[in-house]
């Protein structure tokens, strides 16, 4: 099968480049383990914070630090590149508290409610981040659009990977 | 109206008058509610001249959303059916059978009557409908039938009727159905109906012949409700919708920029509860179909999601997380008090009542993965009762109770699967890769479910037994999220 092999593909691309990314990657039926490799932006960004080092760039990162975080599908765990803008975010909140709305997204597969459900729970693993590392939790809201409102109308891994994340906003 | 959304108020719809946190009709208009002839009970909500409402009320209030509470749009405009009959799939021998064409003294009626019968037994794969042109007579009644003409094409039954005008308006139908093997007559009734009621009418004929030759009842006079998101511009537009159970005479029940999910019909087919946006967060609606009356039922942080009514109408079954995180409550009209019935860390949603209201089954992802679970009401006892694969959710059951209805994932696609609860007996009944939200219609023998087609989402339909499909194709938009309306008598 066509589509089987180009997951296959991003698999295997995928695990060369991060294995300790795919080590804890869910397993559901194989459905879409690899789509990390689809979000070059986000790979890149996961590369350059690897040494846990975040200084050499927080200050530009300040303006220009990601405010889309993405997951792994089914997942709600925070992947590194995000915990590394999020830093960024977290201390300029903590230092200027402001009202910040994060809106959790899903991507199409299973059903609605459900990711309804699973969207609050990536929301919140956003707005729980925050908080640890100061942010007031007065500040944050975390709710849920499901797989309402896909940044990607369309029904393909490269959609999907857009489409499964948190807005801060 | 104002608003953060830019909403636009379309000139056609005439504005409500302010009334605190309730929607109503600028005109009132009283509602005969059914008609009854002798032994025939026949409901009509559709007589009724189209009347449009907005709110002035709870959104003006709180200065949110381009919403508007529309009743019945007027019928001229709701007859023309967005969704299309396409039939994929049927069973190996439906029974042929002929619908003569039904026509007062030869003249034209607004709707043909004997096609939309011929449709509906069509549509049920049971069914195969005679094409009129190759019919040799036109009988109105038994007494002018010659039964050669019909056995001789192999048709197994006959469906003949006599439309006549009322002399106070309004049609009357005599209408019979016979065999055509040993020349009998199966059953002679009379209905009656408006002009509008014209579509009832030929329901309420298919409901008639379809119970009488399958054992069933037929449930083409039923309706769904169904959501469609639609583009404008860099926008989507979110519809809430309830046309006929064939698609035709589409009404628009709420529109707002925000999404609108999760309908779900009060037992009685007159209300819907549904999730919508409008406010810029979740919250649960209760809406009269007669007259758009509506009311907010939950404003809580988080979750507000997945209402389910219960089979005696007096409380939702509903899915709330402002206690941290998704659980499954109960909400009462009488008191307006919420209980909490779920309390687990895991993900729990998707209720869904059994028919007799003492048990509710939801998803639960509590085991590591989506699976279905039933909560006992009187006991609390919880068990799990899905074990095939690693995703099945959003249950419904069939009126016996004993079909169950879900959403199953195998190798990364995902159907619609049924289970029986007795027999353990699973089988997968849809093919495409994306299909979620199954309803079960009321007389227990279609599924009607939302699916993919390329990007876009339209309303598929598969018998019970997985032996009749078709597609119900949209002209335009997303269609997803259809409920199968109870019956309405």
């Amino acid at each position: 099968m066509k589509v089987q092999s180009i997951k296959n593909i991003l698999l295997v691309g995928f695990c060369t480049v991060f294995l300790a990314a795919c080590s804890s990657t869910p397993k559901d039926d194989g459905a879409s383990t690899g789509t990390g490799g689809l979000n070059t932006g986000n790979d890149v960004a996961t590369g350059s914070v690897g040494d846990g080092s975040v200084s050499g760039s927080s200050l530009d990162g300040d303006a220009n630090a990601d405010t889309v975080f993405y997951f792994d599908f089914d997942q709600a765990i925070l992947k590194p590149e995000s915990r590394a803008a999020l830093r960024t975010h977290a201390a300029r909140l903590a230092a200027n508290p402001s009202n910040v709305r994060l809106v959790g997204h899903a991507d199409e597969r299973g059903t609605r409610e459900y990711n309804m459900a699973l969207g609050e729970r990536r929301a919140k693993a956003v707005r729980d981040f925050l908080v640890l590392n100061g942010v007031s939790s007065s500040n944050l809201e975390a709710i849920s659009y499901g797989e309402e409102r896909p940044a990607v109308a369309m029904s393909n891994e490269a959609a999907w990977a857009q489409n499964r994340r948190v807005e801060m906003k | 109206m104002n608003d953060k959304n830019n909403g636009r108020v379309y000139t056609e719809y005439k504005p409500g008058k302010y009334l605190s946190s309730k929607y109503r009709l600028s005109k009132c208009i009283c509602s005969k509610r059914s008609r009854t002839f002798g032994r025939l009970s026949f409901s009509s909500y559709l007589s009724f001249p189209g009347h449009l409402l907005k709110s002035n009320g709870l959104l003006a209030r709180t200065s949110f959303g381009l919403v508007l509470a529309i009743m019945w749009l007027g019928f001229n405009t709701s007859a023309q059916a967005e969704l299309a009959i396409e039939i994929t799939e049927g069973v190996d021998n439906p029974a042929r059978i002929a619908v003569v064409p039904m026509n007062p003294g030869g003249a034209m009626l607004s709707e043909d009557i004997s096609a939309i019968v011929a449709a509906d037994l069509d549509r049920s794969g049971l069914f195969q409908a005679m094409s009129r042109v190759n019919m040799l007579s036109f009988p109105k009644s038994v007494s002018e039938v010659y039964y050669r003409d019909w056995s001789v094409p192999g048709m197994e039954y006959l469906v003949v009727g006599d439309v006549q005008r009322e002399p106070a308006g309004g049609y009357k139908v005599v209408f019979s159905l016979l065999q055509v093997h040993g020349e009998r007559k199966l059953f002679t009734e009379l209905v009656r109906g408006s002009e509008n009621e014209l579509r009832d009418i030929a329901h309420y004929i298919s409901d008639k012949v379809y119970e009488t030759i399958t054992g069933v009842r037929g449930a083409f006079s039923t309706r769904i409700a169904y959501v469609t998101a639609t583009p404008r511009g860099q926008d989507l537009v979110f519809r809430l919708m309830v046309s006929d159970a064939d698609g035709a005479r589409e009404r628009l029940m709420l529109e707002s920029k925000e999404p609108i999910m999760s309908p779900s019909w009060a037992p009685n087919a007159r209300e819907l509860v549904y999730v919508s946006f409008e406010t810029g967060r979740p919250a649960i609606y209760r809406q009269r179909l007669s007259d758009a009356q509506r009311e907010q039922v939950t404003n809580f942080r988080g979750l507000n999601g997945a209402p389910a009514w219960s089979p005696d109408g007096k409380q939702l079954a509903l899915v709330l997380s402002k206690d941290g995180n998704p659980e499954i409550y109960l909400f009462s009209f009488a008191t307006r008090a919420f209980t909490r019935l779920t309390k687990h860390f895991a993900i729990d949603t998707e209720p869904t009542w059994t028919p007799d209201g003492r048990a509710l089954l939801f998803t639960s992802d509590r085991g590591g993965s989506p699976q279905i679970y039933k909560l006992t009401l009187d006991s609390g006892a919880v068990e799990r009762i899905t074990f095939e694969g690693s995703y099945n959710a959003r249950p419904r059951l069939a009126p016996d109770g004993r079909t169950l209805v879900l959403v199953h994932r195998q190798n990364g696609r995902y159907h619609i699967a049924s289970k029986d609860l007795v027999s353990n007996d699973f089988r997968i009944l849809s093919e495409t890769r994306l299909d979620e939200s199954p309803t079960v219609s009321p007389n227990g023998a279609m599924v009607i479910y939302a699916a993919k087609q390329g990007n876009k989402g339209v309303l598929a339909a598969v018998s019970i037994d997985a032996g009749v499909r078709f597609l119900l194709p949209s002209s335009r938009g997303d269609v997803r999220e259809p409920a199968w309306a109870p019956f309405s008598n």
